[in-house]
């Protein structure tokens, strides 16, 4: 038999889940990221109809989650490596909210700097 | 037997892998377990209910079962802590074949601890002095967070690494294997980093803990799998294993 989420509902499992998709995401992203920087190599016109492209206010908001998503993966990275190499016992739940609190002030603060 | 407050909605598993839940009505008492519950099914509603227990203090490990989604050990489990709304969902541990109801089969959980090289093994003879280790050293106070363990198979049955990849060693053996690696009388060292290095072994663990969330005894099995990693990887830089 296997367990469902009322086993898995606790601090530490969101920290990994949150870890995981942040890492599948920004994996899905990244092509896109390296489309984007390609365009620059095909003159300065096409990067400059891309770069309009992402002055829409959509985009803007989408920049943000994506910034919130490296955020809290490297915070999160963070937290493993501190985890496995330090002596943590008592503080790993205090880590787990440095880590969020971390990634959130990152996208708060790429968010204030967009408007 | 005090008298009843209340009426608890108890659903238990009966079957084996393939089964449903049975609704039983059991009288609530005062500081009543989990375990107290299950055996008044046994004894007073359905004598064909299969569960397992001994000690009923916490020490034997052996009543283990998941109880409102959770890996409990349910002698120490107060329905009081647990219970939806006079609810109780009673099954067996997860990971584990059923055997029957609520007993499952430990085999495969005990078969991990023997290879991750649970066992002890030291050099000294029944003619040599004992051994001395000071309760100060850094190595016996690390074996001291771990060495509490009973073996109940909560952690085992609670961790999805488990679930997901089924020839991991899990939580509980790894831990076992973290006490030996800093046991300064066993000779068995290389073997047992090697053992645990594998593919199925501490590098297999995701940090997920829930082991730790769960572990009855407040062990850290999640500390000292991270421990294990720090061996394997300082023993593979020095070209031990
Ligand atoms: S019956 Fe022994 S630990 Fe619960």
């Amino acid at each position: 038999m296997r367990n469902d989420f009322r086993a898995r509902n606790h601090p530490a499992y969101w920290a990994f889940a949150v870890h995981r998709v942040s890492g599948v995401l920004l994996t899905v992203f990244l092509p896109l990221h390296f489309w984007a920087l390609a365009q620059a190599l095909q003159g300065e016109a096409r990067l400059e109809s891309f770069l309009r492209w992402t002055d829409q206010p959509l985009v803007k908001i989408a920049e943000v989650g994506l910034v919130v998503l490296l955020a809290a993966h490297m915070a999160g990275g963070v937290r493993l490596l501190m985890l496995e190499f330090l002596a943590w016992r008592e503080w790993q739940k205090t880590l787990i909210a440095v880590a969020t609190a971390l990634s959130l002030a990152f996208g708060l603060a790429f968010l204030l700097n967009l408007l | 037997m005090g008298t009843a407050l209340s009426v608890l909605h108890v659903r238990v598993w009966r079957g084996t892998e393939s089964g449903e839940y049975q609704e039983f009505q059991v009288p609530r008492l005062e500081s009543q377990t989990v375990l107290d519950v299950v055996t008044h099914i046994q004894r007073k509603l359905d004598p064909t209910l299969s569960y397992r227990f001994a000690c009923r203090v916490g020490m034997c490990g052996s009543c283990a079962m998941t109880v409102n989604g959770k890996a409990r050990w349910t002698c120490r489990t107060h329905v009081a802590s647990v219970s939806d709304e006079e609810r109780l969902e009673i099954g067996p541990l997860r990971n584990l074949p059923v055997i029957k109801d609520l007993v499952t089969d430990m085999a495969p959980f005990f078969d991990k601890w023997a290879a991750a090289k649970g066992q002890f093994r030291g050099s000294a003879t029944r003619n040599d002095d004992f051994a001395r280790v000071s309760p100060e050293s850094r190595q016996r106070r690390l074996v001291d967070e771990s060495i509490e363990c009973i073996g109940c198979g909560v952690c085992y049955s609670s961790c999805d690494v488990v679930t997901w990849k089924p020839d991991y060693l899990g939580p509980a053996a790894l831990t076992r294997a973290w006490t030996l690696v800093n046991d300064v009388r066993d000779v068995d060292q290389r073997e047992r980093l090697t053992a645990v290095a594998g593919d199925a072994g501490c590098h297999a663990c995701h940090t997920q803990m829930t082991c730790t969330e769960r572990c009855p005894k407040k062990l850290s099995p999640t500390a000292g799998i991270a421990g294990l990693k720090r061996a394997v990887l300082s023993a593979a830089l020095k070209g031990e294993i």
